[in-house]
Parts: C-alpha cells; structure tokens; sequence
C-alpha cells in the first residue's frame, strides 16, 4: 500500500509546515478528546487557543504569556546549542534551582540595605549557579566520560534537597514564624525584577529570553563556534578532522545551557515567584526541552514555541476553570502537541509513497 | 516614566474594576476555589473539593462554583487568582500555605473580591484566613497509638518540618507517652506532602526499624498501603477518612472538615456580613474530625480515646496542658498552663522525651 522513502535531505518545506500541522492535530484530536469528557469541543478548543489572546480579559493575559514564556525560553535556548551538538542537558530544573538559590541567596546577603548594584550581583550570582551546576555533569563527561543524561538528571533531584534545606534553614525568613520560605524579594526594593513597564508583564528575564535569541541565531549562523556545534551534531567524524575539540565543546554547551537556566531562576524568583520555597520549582526546566524540540532547535522557533507552550498553559488554566476540564485533560492535550511533533516529523525526513506507483516508476 | 507608570497602572485598575463590575451582574454568588493538587488525592485536595461540593448542595441555583487543580505556588497561583477574580468570583479559597504572598497580591487589585487563604498568617481588609487545631485530632491518635504498639516504637512520616507538622508530632507524642512512658518516636521526614512512592519507601524504613504503629503527616494512603503489607502494622487516615483501609490497618483517622466553614462563609458573602476573620477551629466546631475507631482497637482504648476526644471538644482539656518541658530540658508550661495560640501557631521545637533533632 504505502511506503516510507528516506529523503536524501530533510525536506525544508516540511520542517517549516509540521509544527503548524502538529498543533492542527492536537487541536482536532484534543477537541475529541474533550467532547468525550462532555465539554463543547469548539470551545474547549477557542477557550485554550483564543481567549487569552483575544477574548475578554486578553488585556491581562497577553503580558502573562511572556511571564510564563519567558523562562521557557531562555533555557530552551540554551539546550538547543547542546542538544545541536548531541550533548545532552536534562537537568535544566536543577540548573534553575540552583540560579535561584544563588541570585536570591546574594540579594539577601545585602537586606536590608538598597542600593543599585544589588541587583546586577544577583543576575551574575544566578548564572554562576546554573553554570556550576551543570558544570559538574561537564566535567565527569570530560575526565570520565560519564553519561550526561543521567549526571544532569540526577543533580535535579539534589538541587530539589538543597533548594528545601535553604527554605527550611538558611534563607528562611526569619520574620515568618517559624514557616519556610524565604523573605519576599517583592518587598525589597534593590532585589526586586519588577515589570520593566507596569502591565505589560516585561521584567528582565523576559529582556533576557529575547537577547538569548537573538544572540544564538548569530551563533549558530554566523560564528565558527556555532559552525563548529551544528557541525558536530550532524556530522561527528567530519567535526574531529575539522579539529573540534569535543571536551570543549561539552563545556561550552552545558555551561552555557547552565548558566541560561540559572538567569531563569534568578528572574522567576526575583520577580514572579518573588520568594525561594520549598516548591519554588514547577517543571520549567523540564517543559523547556519540549518547547526546544517543539521549536524544532531553531531560536526562532524557539521563541515562538515558548510562546504557544505558555499559551496552552494559560489557556488551560481558563478552561479548567470555566469549563470544568480537569486538569489531567490539560497536561494530555499538552502531551500530545509533543506526540503529533514527532510523528508529523517523519514526513520532514521520509516520502510516503503509494507502492503501486513507485513500482511504475521503476518500470 | 514614573508618571507612566502611574497612568498605566490606573488604566489596568480601571480595566479590573470594570471587568469586575460586569462581572459581577449575575445573580449567582461565584465561588473559586485553588487547589495544589489533583481533586483526586484522596487527601488535602480531595477534602477541600468536597467542601466545595457542600457549598453547591447547600445553596444550590444560587451559586455557582469553579477550581482550578494542581495551581503550582508562586506566579502561576498568582495568575490563576487573577482570571477567577476577573470572571467575577466574589469569593475565593486558596487552600495552600504556599499561596499566601500570591492571595496578598492579588487581594490589593480586586479590593471587592473576597479571599480566604487556608494555613497562612498574613491577612488584609480582604483577606482572611483559616486553618484547622488538626493537633487535637493527634491528641487522640497519639493514645491510641500508645495503647496499641507492643514494640513501643511508633514510626512518623513528616511531610515538612514546619510548626503545624512539629506541633502534630509533639501532641502525638505527649499523649502516646501519657499512656506508654516506654513509647519511643523515629521521625522520617519526606519532603513532600504528596508522593506515593516516597510515603511509601518512608513507611517501610520505620516498619524495618520495628515500628509497627505508623503515623503520618503526608497525603497519600501509601503509607496504609505499606502497613497492609507488612501486617502487623496499625496506621490513620490523614486529611480524609481512608475508610478503604477500615478492614485492614487503619484503626482510626483524622478527617479535615472544611464544609461547614465554607458554607458559612459563602452565606456571609451573599447576606453581606462578610469581614476579614482570622480562624482556627478543632474538634468542637466540626473542623477536625476523627474518623470511626475500628474493632481492631480494643473496648476500654477506644473508650479511653473517645473520652479524650470529648473532653477537647467541651473545652475541658487542652493537649498542651503543663508540666510541660521542651527537648533540651527547659521548662515551656507550668503545671495546670495551657499553651497560648501563638507559640503554637510557630512551634519549631520539641518536647522533651523525643529524639533526634528539626532539620532546617
């Protein structure tokens, strides 16, 4: 009947109409999915995709899409040059933890006191956190060559340890009865990542996510450093004639991946979430791999992806609260924007055929 | 900029408050509930949802309720908050410790919704909040548990080393102690309040270490599930009555009861007596309940422990009643003294007898 045909060369026009496609099959088939668990389909579907950005209360919910997208973002970004390269950070999360533990742990060393240079200490703290963190699984892999999946993987749940011990002990508010937590960054002054403009959900991590952006598609298009990663990822054997030195590419890769989610946590908990607490993590470091696949290791698409990845999360948001869709509904439905990615993404790399006809052009 | 800042601010104020004013022109009283995990716990979340569920066959037609689950702490909390309030809740639960800045920041934007934060402390024109004395219930476990172990070694699961945990464990053990002077305490702290898998680990270390009376502060039934298998091993219900366990180890529970709360609260909203009100019941106003003591325990313990329960409930007793001393030996209650609600509010320490020490 059909057959898969290998392109000599990932089709272009696909790589760019997949992702479009992918999200038109997870709109059809969530829509399934939620008529089945009784809720009108068609507005399942607008209430996830078209409400936060054109309904009612779009005013508040356009600026909250670069506040949730933001962070998604910029660590994507910084996986994608690894994943590129075929060095793998899984551990983002913990590289984030660490960010936040680190700005926020130096902006309290100076509370009480105000002053303007607390906050740039606080953003180079961060990303020293993120890139130490995920300097470790760098280093094993070059002196030891272990696996840097399962090392970047492992320190996450570390770093979650670590991240309620500091709520717990050391940076616990001590004006908080006892609770955990620590102070509110919110009420300092010096230490707050305000919204750049009120409204408008701009603070700096956002700042941050667009610069990343821009500064990988110079990278990668324009520098050898970046020659040298997309090298490596496509072609290994042609990228050590060439004269790679793998070792540095690997500390390249995860420590600027690192330090990308380190800033992410030092903007999340400055801003945002305001405080480090035990639960102060909510998957960002987890959700920024698919949003880096889903934005096909592209920054543009990257840009783009974490911007529809927020969208589906506010979006959800709404219509579990408007329409009662629980909330495993939701996260499904994101499962399978993910699912529909990877299988439209053979069309990018295979032709189907008709077999009947292929053997007339053989003939 | 600082005039801009001011001009945009005021045009979002505006944009709030007339969102809301539109909102706000059904007849029906809306009531949001946040809640941090699945509605289907079988714990915190799950009692929480029932309350809400109380709510809507209380006053039926006349109000309409909505919940968003497993709402992450923190700026997500925050933006869930917003969207109920916009949508023209007059009302709103948030039922976790994690979501007391976010409820703060939310409540100075929408000055005419009202909130109610569970397990926090900080409160404004707007806001109240409302926790449950859950430690009366641990009064009546910790005698049970006394009674019932023949190792005398009574394991307990903390979730989080926080004062309403600590002061859980102390009740516990000062009652356990009353009725066993030879009961031990071995604490597993497991830095979650919900993952079955780690409940479940924790359980079997205290069962390998000779607990064979479980008691735990975290959410799932894993630890119950842990204590089946093991046999010998008692354990409670916590936050909801696990009754599924009622023929195997759980002899007894303690059952938050958010529905009475919630229900006056929601009537105080529509008859307009709503004012911000710092709460915190027990056993007597029904927010603390103790589940069914199985025949597992004998005739005269749960005499012994219903008696207990009673005599918390008239206000007779308090469980923390001196001659009370704290871990390193210090003196904290005289004989006759009870504790006051704020030391309790921020317990961080011990009572003496218990080993080991708060992590933190």
């Amino acid at each position: 009947m059909f057959k898969l045909e290998k392109r000599p060369q990932p089709s272009k026009m696909w790589t760019l109409l997949t992702p479009p496609l992918a999200v038109l099959a997870t709109m059809i088939f969530g829509g399934l999915l939620f008529g089945l668990l009784g809720n009108p389909p068609v507005e399942a579907i607008r209430t996830i995709f078209w409400d936060p950005l054109f309904g009612e209360f779009a005013f508040y919910y356009r600026p909250q899409l670069l506040v949730k997208g933001g962070p998604l973002i910029l660590i994507a970004i910084g996986l994608s040059l690894g994943f590129r390269a075929g060095i793998w950070n899984i551990g983002a999360e913990g590289q984030y933890i660490m960010g936040a533990i680190f700005g926020a742990g130096a902006g309290l060393a100076f509370y009480p006191m105000e002053a303007f240079y607390i906050f740039p200490i606080m953003v180079i703290a961060g990303a020293i956190g993120g890139m130490l963190w995920a300097g470790i699984p760098a280093f094993l892999k070059v002196k030891f060559g272990t696996n840097e999946i399962l090392v970047s993987l492992m320190l996450v749940y570390v770093a979650e340890q670590l991240l309620a011990s500091m709520s717990l002990g050391l940076l616990k508010n001590p004006d908080g009865f006892g609770f955990p937590g620590s102070r509110n960054l919110q009420q300092y002054a010096s230490a707050h990542n305000a919204e750049l403009i009120t409204g408008t959900g701009m603070h700096w991590g956002v700042v941050a996510a667009f610069i990343a952006v821009i500064f990988s598609y110079i990278l990668l298009n324009r520098h050898m450093l970046g020659f040298s990663i997309r090298l490596t990822g496509e072609a290994p054997r042609a990228a050590k004639f060439s004269g790679v030195s793998p070792a540095r590419l690997i500390l390249f890769c995860l420590g600027t991946s690192g330090a990308l989610a380190g800033l992410a946590g030092m903007f999340e908990v400055a801003g945002p979430a305001g405080q480090i607490s035990i639960d102060f993590n909510t998957g960002y470091g987890f959700t920024a791999i698919i949003v880096a696949f889903l934005g096909r290791l592209h920054p543009v698409g990257i840009l783009l992806a974490g911007l529809l990845m927020a969208l589906t999360y506010i979006g959800g948001e709404i219509a579990q609260s408007n329409l009662g869709l629980p909330a495993a509904a939701i996260q499904l439905f994101q499962g399978m924007l993910l699912f529909f990615l990877l299988a439209v993404d053979l069309l990018t790399n295979f032709r189907i055929r008709l077999a009947s006809s292929r053997r007339k052009g053989v003939a | 900029m600082k005039i801009t800042k001011i001009l945009t601010t005021a045009a979002l104020a505006l944009g709030m408050a007339t969102a809301v004013i539109a909102g706000s022109h059904s007849e029906k009283t809306k009531v949001g509930f946040v809640y941090v995990g699945p509605v289907g716990d079988g714990g915190w979340t799950f009692e929480h949802n029932n309350g809400r569920l109380a709510v809507e066959a209380e006053f039926g037609d006349k109000v309409e309720t909505v919940f968003v689950e497993s709402v992450p702490e923190g700026a997500d909390a925050e933006r869930v908050m917003t969207q109920m309030a916009l949508n023209g809740a007059d009302l709103i639960f948030t039922t976790s410790f994690g979501y007391m800045d976010p409820t703060i920041n939310v409540a100075a934007k929408f000055p005419n919704v009202r909130f109610e934060h569970a397990t926090g402390y900080k409160t404004a024109d707007n806001v109240s909040v409302y926790s449950a004395r859950f430690y009366e219930g641990r009064a009546v476990q910790g005698t049970i548990a006394g009674r019932m172990t023949e190792s005398n070694i009574i394991g307990y699961i903390g979730s989080f080393p926080i004062p309403e945990v600590i002061r859980g464990i102390n009740s516990a053990y000062i009652h356990a102690k009353k009725v066993n002077p030879d009961v031990t305490f071995k604490i597993v702290w497991a830095y979650t309040w919900f993952d079955p898998a780690k409940e479940a680990d924790a359980a079997k270390v205290l069962i390998e270490q000779g607990a064979d009376v479980i008691l735990q502060h975290t959410d799932s039934t894993a630890p119950l599930a842990a204590a089946a298998a093991a046999g010998n091993v008692i354990g409670f219900g916590q936050a909801s009555d696990m009754a599924e366990f009622a023929d195997g180890p759980r002899v007894s529970s303690i059952i938050d009861n958010w529905a009475p709360y919630y229900i006056e609260r929601t009537r105080a909203v529509m008859d307009g007596t709503w004012t911000s009100v710092n709460t915190w019941d027990g056993i007597a106003q029904g927010m603390v309940g103790i589940g069914e003591i199985t025949d597992r325990v004998p005739a005269d313990v749960k005499a012994e422990a219903t008696a207990l329960k009673d005599s918390i409930a008239s206000g007779d007793y308090h469980p923390f009643t001196g001659p009370l001393k704290k871990q390193d030996g210090s003196d904290w209650l005289a004989a006759g003294e009870t504790a006051d609600d704020g030391t309790l509010a921020g317990m961080n320490f011990y009572v003496e007898g218990i080993e080991g020490d708060i992590p933190g």
